[in-house]
């Protein structure tokens, strides 16, 4: 029996996020919900989900000690990094006027401003809500497996990940201006999209998450 | 490739059922809500809108029920609307597995709830409701006020000044009804939707009024909505979610197809 615990630290969506990971797990895999850094450390891979604003992601983490517990699964085993729950990992954030982050990945979430613009000039709403197309910059990762590229994910956020590494980038996106929307490195893979609300695309992202083996 | 405008079909859901039901071929029980969601996922919806018109209190345990079955079964972006007066409701909402709710009537009377609402969830999952209807006379500057009990009671609020006040109180996204189309087939209003559209800086969902494929063009085109709402003519199979995205595509709008 495999294991897969989807961390609850009070600022995710952990219903979708788990039924859709029930939805692709084999009869083999059992999806768990956990706050309970024990029961996290005994799951086989671990995904970290997350919304709302990351002030209080950030600080939710720190008080459950779930800072330690990322720390300690990205060192052995795989980790799912979904919306906040990617964002938490990089550097920095300038979001609620700053904020530190877990320092997982080498990198900045920034703000897409007011006065955003497509190439055409027209203006931008934000938060950038809705499907956009993710281009694959490594078709070949195993996530992408029997996903098109250009396939279109659901996104909702207002703050986007610049990374600091371009051999980190698995996929990318354009609102305005292009962005990192689909980190990896070594056990880490992080998404700023929702998988679990993608329909096909997105569950098919979640299966092959939970078969890769970094 | 940018980003999509979507096509959201909307259930009205009593006890629930389906309100009405819904004439798909080949459906098993075309009054399930989640066996509806089901097909307009498979259909490729952008999103569902879950609308409880259930009054009674006991009937709101069906209504969470049906949204976890539904949050169990459909994979994409669920808004829960009707009867949210609450912080309970939402988190209630939200923990059956709602991505969004729709907060309508209650923040016309306290509009503080959309900022408490958004600084405990997040903006991402606050969606503001508004009834508008149309109140200038021929000749007249346009003018929309907000309107309350299915379109009956004026409150004298302006339309637009109220969508701006719900953005800088937290909303993520606003559900606009025209009230005057609602049900009347003759698309949505244009005027309002556009409006308020070009003034906030937030998504607009125009809603109300939709009887044919151009009106959902026009909704996107002239009203300037990101994405668009309709329930009869998906529900009674006028036209397939596919056939209208096809429509919407060959004439310029960006859609996921």
């Amino acid at each position: 029996m495999k294991t897969v615990a989807v961390i609850d630290y009070g600022m995710g969506n952990l219903h979708s996020v788990s039924k859709a990971l029930e939805h692709v797990a084999d009869a083999n895999t059992r999806v768990m919900v956990t706050s309970d850094p024990e029961q996290i450390l005994t799951a086989d891979k671990a995904v970290l989900p997350g919304v709302g604003a990351i002030r209080d992601c950030m600080a939710e983490i720190l008080r459950h000690g779930i800072d330690e517990v990322v720390r300690e699964v990205v060192a052995t085993r795989p980790l799912l990094g979904i919306c906040v729950g990617m964002q938490v990992l990089l550097d920095h954030s300038e979001e609620n006027g700053g904020v530190e982050c877990l320092g997982l990945l080498s990198g900045d979430v920034k703000f897409f401003g007011k006065e955003l613009r497509d190439s055409e000039g027209a203006r931008l709403k934000v938060p950038h809500m809705g499907w956009s197309p993710v281009s694959q910059v490594e078709p070949s990762h195993p996530l992408w497996q029997g996903v098109d590229d250009n396939a279109r994910f659901y996104f909702v956020h207002s703050y986007y990940a610049h990374v600091a590494s371009e051999a980190m980038v698995v996929g990318r996106s354009e609102y305005g201006l292009g962005f990192d929307v689909a980190l990896g490195h070594e056990n880490i893979f992080a998404v700023q999209f929702h998988p679990e609300k993608s329909a096909a695309n997105g569950l098919q992202l979640l299966e092959n998450y939970l078969k890769w083996k970094p | 490739m940018g980003l999509a405008k979507r096509i959201i079909p909307c259930l009205d859901v009593e006890n629930g059922r389906v309100v009405k039901g819904v004439q798909f071929v080949d459906i098993r029980d075309a009054g399930d809500p989640v066996e509806v969601a089901r097909r307009y996922n498979e259909a490729g919806a952008d999103e569902i809108t879950f609308l409880d018109i259930t009054a009674s209190h006991e009937g709101r345990d069906t209504t969470v029920h049906t949204v976890e079955r539904m949050a169990s079964e459909v994979f994409i972006p669920l808004t829960v609307g009707g009867g949210i007066r609450k912080v309970e409701d939402i988190r209630t909402m939200l923990n059956a597995g709602a991505d969004k709710v729709s907060i309508n009537t209650a923040a016309v009377f306290n509009p503080e709830f959309v900022q408490e609402a958004a600084d405990r969830f997040g903006s991402q999952c606050i969606v503001v409701a508004i009834d508008a209807k149309k109140v200038s006379k021929p000749g007249e500057q346009d003018r929309w006020e907000i309107f309350t009990h299915g379109g009956r009671k004026p409150t004298g609020l302006d339309a637009v000044e109220w969508a701006l006040k719900m953005e800088n109180l937290g909303a993520g996204e606003i559900l606009l009804t025209s009230m005057d189309q609602d049900g009347v087939k003759n698309g949505y209003d244009l005027g309002v939707t556009r409006a308020i559209s070009e003034s906030v800086s937030i998504p607009v969902i125009a809603s109300g009024g939709a009887g044919n494929l151009d009106h959902l063009v026009d909704g996107i085109k002239e009203g300037k909505a990101d994405a668009v709402l309709a329930a009869s003519i998906f529900h009674f199979g006028q036209y397939s979610i596919p056939e209208a995205k096809k429509y919407m595509s060959d004439r310029g709008i960006e859609m996921r197809v």
